[in-house]
């Protein structure tokens, strides 16, 4: 495995790509994520976007809200649109990088047929999927990523029953070229990985964990602690797949080594979306966690 | 090829600020920085900086004094929720309007 | 010149593509278009055409891919049918909104369910409204012609072209045609380029949410909003007729083929009876029109449609309102109401004074066969001066070779 670049606060570009006031929510996840990212793609790069809180928080015509080249596509396409953007890239003799950007419910559930196909093909492309875990931009829908036991506009009063899909595993599946998880409370982490991704040939997958505040029922200024206690708690956790190896990265590396990580009824507790979750389903899901990280530890000593 | 007949209307955007316009008017609490806490302005170089890198919305500054651009600030509170020595406060816009008292 | 070859409407087709120079081919496999795809994928890997070749998996995905391309500056193809065009029908949608000059065959055939894998036109029709560019060849040459003449059409106007030839019908049968001369085709199809293509240097953002009134731009300059892009779509799709004429005589100065792009007439100049339908039909009713000639001193001729969208009303109006009768054969309708063709004739001679009897013939459905014998009796009848039928019964669509 490549040794990361590491980049820190005080050598991070000052450069911006992206414009004050433009229309996300205070405190918005993605907001970071997309913000730190573009520090690390820099402007060579075409996005493709489909419908999702990015296409408003980008702007509204005419206005653009960042400053690279987006084009916004249909909802299921777009990783079939990455691939026509690349092929003529390609054709036009240019190393610009095609970046799909897209959240859980563009990626998961709709999105997930040109995507599978994408990968199959072994496109030159970034995909970058932002899960926060429902469908946030329509008003809070369950998506196919939304996790168990979480409340939502279609899964009133108990919670959604059904536990939500493992989708980094479905993208390993195909054997991409380049697979990572990130967080939005963790911005250079991604930003990093997004440069490793950038250095790859093949199709790149980063899949990044970013909180809503209105989404999940938290204030606006707990995006970021609320990120980092999802994976703290050993629920949300950072790796990468590379040439088909698993390798946990940045702070689930680093608290591979402690015997107790926070309990999640820490991280549950603080999300109203949480508030149907039981005695029973919080010790569940403890145990999962805690078998998982068993599983690391005998894996990765 | 380009025919001067054809218009081609189409929804190209380019890009500036202000999408949302004053997107500061979201704001019901603005951060206000104590310098004499900070640890960049406190130790006179470069350090820290987690408010910068942590900002949604690209408004705070990566200087020693780090200033915060109130135009478009939202007002989250993501810097003073995250400063690791809680120089940042949030304070409410109320208390910045001229003549206005509080109760 | 370019000699004669015989070949499959198919391989006509992926012929044009080629010498079209498309650099970027998404396709997915449908009966009858497939030949047209495995034809191109084969002409790429065998070193014979210089272009990307994307095997996606559907078509909507392979739409997707073409609009990726063509929002990038880059010529782009696709081919499809039937239930595959539907498929894409939201993409299509996406291509005209964005004013992408993508072409596209579409080989004509049946819409399940029931599954049909013949020829009708339903899945043109079904996406008439999309803002695409519909055209109908009805012979291989046509098929050639038509779709080097689409890439000209589409990049000019910026809307995307759909070319439809008849499936099986033309698809898969053998005809003697002309494959233009690759040099002369280099001269009439210049590079396409686009003002929006996607690029780091000049960064846009295409297709964004747009507002239902105008708004300022960064510059100050006042943009419209949707309705505005929606209708300037509208206005300069009207405007593809004339442009598409324009092609054709420029086409006819290189190739010394063409003359007829939007309406092809046959024996219409004196006639009573004026027959108007689309694709190989057309052909087959110049059989049925000298008949009536012959056998019977009816006047009568064939109007081909060529550009069914834009609809060339006007023109249309004009070649038909000194007709005694048009009869309309159509292998497509608006379910419950009429054909939709038949619909659209009927709504272009309205503001005229001059009014033929109208009649509408729903025929060929799913592949159905249409027997020259039987064109020639329908017609024969329906014109017959006893037959006049109230407007009642004359405004409904008969369906011809019915088996219950």
């Amino acid at each position: 495995m490549k040794m990361a670049a590491k980049t820190t606060v005080l050598n991070l570009t000052e450069e911006e790509f992206v414009h004050p006031g433009n229309r996300a929510c205070s405190g918005c996840g993605l907001s970071i994520l997309y913000r730190i990212g573009l520090k690390a793609l820099g402007r060579d790069c075409i996005f493709v976007v489909p419908p999702s809180c990015l296409t408003v928080m980008q702007g509204l015509f005419p206005i653009a809200a960042t400053q690279m080249p987006v084009l916004n596509g249909t909802f299921a396409s777009t990783a079939a649109i990455a691939t026509g953007v690349k092929a003529a890239m390609r054709r036009l003799g240019r190393p610009t990088q095609v970046v799909a950007w897209a959240g859980d419910g563009g990626t998961s559930d709709i999105g997930i047929q040109a995507l599978s196909g994408a990968l199959e093909r072994g496109e030159d492309i970034i995909y970058i999927c932002y899960d926060n875990e429902a469908y946030m931009n329509t008003g809070v829908q369950r998506s196919g990523t939304t996790p168990q036991g979480s409340l939502t506009t279609t899964t009133p009063f108990s919670g959604k029953s059904e536990v939500g899909k493992n989708l980094p595993a479905i993208i390993a599946a195909h054997n991409p070229a380049y697979l990572a998880t990130c967080s939005a409370s963790y911005p250079l982490d991604f930003h990093d990985k997004l440069l490793k991704a950038k250095q790859i040939k093949g199709l790149k997958y980063l899949h990044v964990q970013t909180p809503c505040p209105p989404g999940w029922g938290i204030e606006e200024h707990m995006t970021v602690a609320l990120g980092r206690a999802a994976v703290e708690t050993g629920l949300f956790d950072l790796y990468e797949i590379e040439d088909g190896r698993m390798q946990l990265t940045g702070q689930s590396l680093q608290q591979l080594g402690n015997t107790g990580l926070r309990p999640v009824r820490e991280y549950l507790e603080m999300q109203v979306r949480f508030k149907a979750f039981s005695d029973e389903q919080v010790a569940a899901l403890q145990a999962q966690v805690d078998q998982r990280w068993s599983g690391y530890r005998d894996r990765f000593k | 090829m380009p025919d001067p007949r054809f218009k081609i209307l189409t929804s190209a955007s380019t890009s500036g600020p202000g999408d949302a316009g004053r997107t500061g008017s979201w704001r019901v609490e603005r951060p206000v920085i104590d310098m004499s806490r900070c640890i960049p302005a406190k130790a006179g170089k470069h350090a820290c900086h987690l408010c910068w890198l942590l900002c949604p919305d690209n408004v705070v500054s990566k200087d020693l004094e780090p200033e915060i651009d109130l135009e478009y600030c939202k007002g989250c509170g993501i810097c003073a929720q995250e400063c690791p020595v809680q120089a940042i406060a949030m304070v409410p816009d109320a208390d910045f309007i001229e003549g206005a008292e509080r109760e | 010149m370019s000699k004669a070859i015989i070949e499959s409407g198919n391989v006509a087709a992926a012929m044009a593509v080629q010498l079209a120079r498309a650099e970027v081919i998404a396709a997915y496999p449908i009966t009858p278009q497939t030949p047209v795809t495995e034809k191109l994928s084969e002409l790429i890997t065998a070193g014979r055409m210089d272009a990307e070749y994307v095997a996606v998996e559907s078509e909507h995905s392979a739409m997707a891919v073409c609009i990726g391309a063509a929002s990038a500056g880059v010529r782009a193809f696709t081919a499809t049918s039937s239930n595959g065009l539907l498929y894409m029908s939201e993409q299509l949608h996406w291509a005209a909104g964005a004013r992408l000059p993508i072409v596209m065959c579409v080989v004509n055939r049946g819409i399940g369910a029931p599954w049909s894998v013949w020829n009708d036109h339903q899945d043109a029709i079904s996406q008439r409204d999309a803002g695409w560019i519909q055209i109908f060849a009805k012979d291989h040459q046509e098929i050639v012609d038509m779709t080097l003449k689409a890439f000209r059409l589409a990049e000019l106007v910026h809307i995307p072209v759909m070319v439809n030839y008849d499936g099986y019908y033309l698809s898969h049968t053998y005809m003697p045609f002309e494959p233009p001369d690759a040099e002369r085709v280099d001269a009439f199809l210049p590079a396409y380029q686009y003002k929006h293509a996607l690029s780091p240097e000049h960064p846009e953002s295409l297709n964004t949410v747009t507002l239902p009134d105008a708004r300022l731009d960064v510059q100050g300059v006042k943009r419209g909003g949707y309705m505005d892009l929606r209708h300037n779509l509208h206005e300069e799709m009207g405007m593809a007729i004339e442009v598409w004429e324009e092609i054709d005589r420029d086409f006819q100065t290189h190739f010394g083929r063409g003359g007829a792009p939007v309406t092809d007439p046959y024996r219409c100049d004196d006639a009573e009876v004026v027959i108007v339908a689309m694709g190989s039909m057309a052909n087959q009713f110049r059989v049925v029109v000298d008949r009536l000639r012959q056998d019977d001193g009816i006047r009568a001729g064939v109007l081909a449609l060529q550009m069914y969208r834009p609809f060339p009303g006007a023109m249309l109006a004009r070649a038909l309102q000194s007709a005694k009768h048009v009869m309309v054969y159509e292998k497509g309708l608006s379910y419950g109401s009429q054909g939709a063709l038949y619909g659209d004739i009927k709504s272009a001679l309205y503001p005229y004074p001059s009014r033929p009897q109208l009649h509408n013939f729903i025929v060929g459905l799913g592949g159905r066969e249409i027997p020259t014998e039987s064109l020639y009796q329908t017609t024969k009848t329906s014109c017959a001066p006893d037959r006049i039928l109230p407007p009642a019964q004359s405004d409904v669509p008969q369906w011809i070779g019915l088996q219950l």
